[in-house]
């Protein structure tokens, strides 16, 4: 076997050294020195961050393929693994005074090393050119994922959204690999490249519709899709706050870029003739159930995990499209949507860790006694919901003109059902800005100083939703990586 | 006709996994679930494509994936019963409010 070929998966080795960096220095480091772990892994990842976007600014990252044809990277697919690293050290930057308080003490770097782990399983996943290992991706992303969110022991709630969590993920996953039981009864092969000729080839069977339906539900729920959102609520809401932020950004965003390239690259040459249909559906429910669902929470990380599904069906959008244009789109809507999303995680993790509030109802006044923070969730929030000058109008624009791009008549509704859904979550989104500037009632949250890490979190989210729509060569940078990309010869 | 016992399994697995009460019982509802997934790969590449053994490695990874599932998913159980003294699902809705 030639051993070079392990040096093609560059970004996977990096977060792997990560990993074992932090086991080593949790396991051997003196008992004092567990109080630096989180600084170290963020640092740790910083730097791998650091290091993929530098091998990518060279040009090393171009298109190859390992383990013959198993694994694939390309420029588009490193962008994308960049893109979730930077949300991960926003995340591990944000989880700094979470992990390093007391009750952590020994279980700290269990924390960083199973994140680590589902890090590098998302990574898999969006590489896998072969189902196998992307089933073993797929399950290395969302088992560590069930031990995080039950990382609160002492919490009732960790372990319920916990449980809810385990079951719904392994029964996503039986419905997913049965799914791929099909394909391989109609390709006789894992391969993408291989089944992509057999879907192209073949004609409809129900054999395939059913292949896909399946695979559709299985990614479905991993991206809370609307027939399968139904255990988002609640394992946002009794997770930690930092296992909650990465749930919601980096596990959906890994999710959406693998579903994008599976529908490509295996199914692809039966986009109209099968999947187009179930996936406009798809999108309409997902959209308008998590926008009228989010208008009724009272729960912040509840609100925020509606809001998250619908922002999936947005996301779903770049898939949908089905073009380059659109792909870039998207990925550009992830990249917002973890800098918007993480902002406003990074306030109700400040706001929890200081007072023990999230309800809605206990951030009224909150502009006067913390005005800072109040701020911050207040561009957040108008990034989510797409007001203009901030980052999250721009990946709203983008990514429904790369869905026009396609050119249906059908798609032109769509992106005007979209549009009118927007203008609904605008309702939703504004109330917590009216409770914390507007309502006349008494502060409920005391005046408080957050940590260091927090405000380095936060002033990293707010520079980038302030920053990304304006400095528009981000958008040119992935629109370029997606053309110059041998991906795009998958479209069409 | 192969295909019969994994399908039944497949769906004796999902009717389970919705209607048992018992967290333990939905459990041993998913394991159906994954084991007729098994039994499907290995059907089809005995009798359809017997040349190559993919769908049989296949089934070896969902076996160990299966198991390490099932290994989460009873440590996670386990965790809840000591802090709520039950494994009935229709008693896991504290979180709704």
């Amino acid at each position: 076997m030639d051993y070079s070929q392990f040096l093609v998966m560059k970004q996977e080795l990096a977060v792997l050294v990560v990993f074992l960096l932090v086991f080593l220095y949790d396991t051997f480091m003196p008992r004092g020195a567990g109080k630096a772990l989180p600084v170290f892994t963020t640092v740790l990842l910083l730097l791998a961050t650091a290091a993929g976007f530098c091998s990518q600014c060279l040009g090393s990252s171009c298109a190859a393929e390992a383990f013959a044809g198993m694994y694939a990277t390309s420029p588009v697919i490193s962008a994308i693994k960049n893109i979730l690293n930077i949300g991960a050290v926003i995340v591990l930057i944000q989880s700094i005074s979470w992990a390093g308080s007391d009750s952590m003490r020994i279980r700290r770097g269990e924390f960083y090393e199973l994140l680590l782990v589902t890090l590098f399983g998302m990574y898999l996943m969006i590489s896998a050119r072969h189902f196998l290992l992307f089933v073993i991706g797929l399950e290395c992303a969302s088992l560590p994922l069930a031990a995080m969110v039950a990382f609160d022991k002492n919490r009732y709630e960790s372990h319920e959204a916990a449980v809810k969590y385990i079951l719904t993920a392994v029964f996503s996953s039986a419905v997913f690999m049965m799914g791929l039981s099909f394909v391989y009864a109609l390709g006789g092969s894992l391969y993408f490249s291989d089944l992509y000729l057999t879907v192209a080839a073949g004609g409809t069977s129900l054999m395939l519709v059913l292949a896909i339906a399946f695979v559709i539900a299985g990614m479905g729920f991993k991206l809370s899709l609307v027939p399968f959102h139904l255990w988002t609520a609640d394992v946002y809401q009794g997770a930690p706050t930092s296992v909650t932020s990465y749930l919601s950004v980096i596990s959906k965003g890994s999710a959406a870029f693998a579903f994008l390239v599976i529908m490509a690259q295996v199914f692809g040459t039966c986009y109209a003739r099968v999947w187009e249909w179930m996936l406009y559906a798809i999108i309409i429910v997902t959209i308008t159930v998590g926008n009228l669902f989010a208008m009724r929470q009272n729960n912040m990380k509840r609100f925020l995990a509606f809001s998250s599904i619908s922002q999936a069906g947005y996301i779903m959008l770049g898939v949908i499209g089905f073009n380059t244009m659109s792909m870039a789109a998207m990925m550009y809507y992830i990249l917002v949507y973890i800098f918007s999303n993480l902002a406003a995680f990074g306030v109700i993790g400040a706001i929890e860790r200081a007072t023990g509030k999230l309800d809605m109802s206990d951030y009224s006044g909150l502009s006067k006694t913390n005005p800072r923070l109040a701020l911050c969730m207040m561009l957040a929030m108008f990034s989510l919901a797409g007001i203009p000058p901030f980052a999250g109008f721009f990946s709203k624009f983008f990514i429904f003109t790369g869905a026009i791009n396609q050119g249906s008549v059908a798609i032109y509704v769509l992106v005007l059902i979209a549009l009118i859904n927007t203008i609904i979550s605008l309702y939703y989104y504004l109330l917590v800005v009216k409770a914390m500037y507007i309502n006349p009632d008494e502060p409920v949250v005391l005046p408080f100083k957050s940590t260091c890490s927090e405000r380095l979190g936060l002033w990293i989210t707010v520079a980038g939703i302030l920053l990304l729509g304006i400095a528009s060569c981000v958008y040119t940078w992935l629109l370029d990586t997606s053309f110059v990309s041998n991906f795009a010869a998958y479209f069409m | 006709m192969l295909l019969v016992p994994a399908m039944i399994m497949f769906c004796c697995g999902v009717y389970g996994f919705i209607t048992r009460r018992n967290m333990i019982a939905i459990l041993i509802s998913l394991e159906l679930m994954l084991n007729a997934v098994d039994i499907n790969f290995a059907v089809f590449n005995r009798y359809l494509w017997p040349q190559a053994m993919e769908g049989m490695f296949f089934t070896l990874f969902a076996i160990a994936i299966a198991a390490a599932e099932t290994a989460l998913a009873i440590a996670i159980i386990i965790n809840l019963y000591r802090s709520a003294n039950n494994i009935d699902v229709h008693d896991l809705n504290k979180l709704k409010h």
